[in-house]
């Protein structure tokens, strides 16, 4: 099991600034702050972000973070607005560069990947629930780890996408992540499979087999993770080998 | 000191002043565990309680549900933020479980299958604060809630109420369980916010 960077220290609130947005797509804002303080984290790790009204009423809810460890105090998030969401509308469209924004974390010491891991790892994502999963694959880019890597990634149409051209780059390296995109609603023009849900012939032919032991790590809607999590063990995967990470329906999580 | 989010005003509803410190209302169910949902027929469960030596009681599930049960409605609150308020369950209380079992014990680690745990103060367990629970909103448990049962202690977050329960362990010392060592409380009360290592 997992050691934790959270371990024997009190987590407390800190304050980041917003140096940056990227918009990944229509709905999702990718917020980069500025954590002088920052104690560093492990990828798959979370934050809890804070919002407080002017009377003190506070909203805060859990996002996962998306940039790789490093010693700068950059941590960025990635948020996919909920047309009924408390938080995302503010982050994804109130937010602005260089408000201030409060935060405590780094949160969570199961769902994690370090460089120190060498085995295989099969990573699956339903939607935003790439988010901790492009952290764990800019990590071991970061540091030239040689652990072989495989994504799976179901969105359900190509323009729903996150990190596009980052994962197209990473794709395209020596030490690639193996990459397969599913869609569940629309496909790109002549693609192979004909949208739909997660199977087992998919499981088969993009991810690795059991044989190899590889650390699982899948994360998504509360339905997709139960189909994906249930196939790879279906496939013979060690349920210790199969780690989740689910959001519910009304969840503001990633 | 908090610092003001220009331009937010929140959401707000008079149901949110029985809610604990930095939840939010949901009506659905969402589901939040570390691993893949395991299927446990009904004839192989079993529910034991030890004392870390010896076996004290055992039930499989015919005599466990032959057990007295209760029906509760409480809130849920978990430490993701959400709470769920007035659900439903029938379940058989702790003190029935308990009942009769001279010790002086005063922690619990309980065991799920799948190998999740959990760790409590056993006085958490008694005077009708605790069950294992087998029917959520007159259905049968389904398994990703945690069927067919699961410990349910609503006056702590809800990761303290381990799903598919198999058994536990009585113990003279605390040990933290699955969630209580990768950085989150060892308690666990929502309404002091004890979310994470290290709160209050």
């Amino acid at each position: 099991m997992a050691g934790t960077a959270v371990s024997g220290r009190r987590v407390i609130w800190r304050v980041g600034t917003v140096v940056a947005f990227h918009d990944e797509t229509a709905t999702a804002r990718t917020i980069t702050l500025e954590i002088p303080d920052w104690p560093g984290h492990v990828s798959g790790q979370h934050v809890d972000v804070r919002l407080t009204a002017p009377d003190g009423y506070s909203a805060a809810r859990s996002y996962s973070i998306a940039s790789a460890p490093n010693s700068e105090g950059r941590v960025e998030i990635t948020v996919e607005r909920l047309l009924d969401g408390e938080v995302s509308p503010y982050l994804t469209q109130e937010l602005a560069v260089t408000d201030r924004l409060e935060l405590r974390g780094p949160i969570g010491g199961w769902f994690v990947w370090t460089p120190r891991q060498t085995e295989p790892v099969q990573l699956i994502a339903g939607g935003s629930g790439i988010v901790p999963l492009m952290s764990m694959i800019r990590s071991r880019a970061a540091v030239g780890s040689t652990a072989p890597f495989r994504l799976l990634y179901s969105v359900r149409e190509p323009g729903a996408v996150f990190y596009r051209d980052e994962l197209q780059l990473g794709a395209d390296h020596s030490h690639c992540v193996g990459i397969t995109y599913a869609y569940t609603r629309v496909a790109p023009k002549n693609w192979p499979r004909t949208p739909g849900r997660i199977d087992p012939a998919l499981i088969a032919s993009a991810t690795w087999p059991s044989n190899l032991a590889p650390t699982c790590y899948v994360c998504g809607p509360t339905s997709f993770v139960e189909t994906a999590a249930g196939l790879l063990a279906a496939a013979g995967h060690s349920p210790d080998k199969i780690k989740t990470e689910r959001f519910g329906p009304t969840g503001d999580r990633k | 000191m908090a610092i003001v989010s220009r331009g937010f005003s929140g959401r707000r509803s008079a149901a949110d002043v029985k809610l604990p410190p930095g939840q939010y209302l949901t009506t659905d169910f969402p589901v939040l565990s570390a691993g893949p949902t395991p299927r446990v027929p009904l004839d192989q469960w079993e529910f034991a309680i030890d004392d870390g030596s010896n076996v004290l009681r055992r039930w499989d599930w015919k005599a466990f549900r032959a057990l007295p049960s209760e029906t509760v409605t409480v809130d849920l609150h978990c430490v993701t933020r959400w709470s769920k308020l007035g659900t439903t369950w029938e379940g058989v209380s702790l003190d029935t479980l308990l009942a009769g079992i001279k010790t002086d014990a005063e922690y619990v680690l309980v065991r799920s299958y799948g190998d999740y745990t959990t760790n409590l103060p056993l006085d958490d367990l008694m005077n009708h604060k605790a069950w294992i629970a087998f029917r959520f909103d007159d259905e049968d448990l389904a398994p990703e809630h945690g069927g067919p049962a699961r410990l349910l202690v609503p006056h702590l977050y809800l990761w303290k109420s381990a799903k598919w329960v198999r058994g536990m362990r009585l113990m003279q010392e605390d040990q933290p369980g699955f969630w209580e060592s990768l950085g989150y409380h060892d308690y666990g009360d929502p309404w002091r916010e004890q979310r994470y290592q290290g709160d209050e």
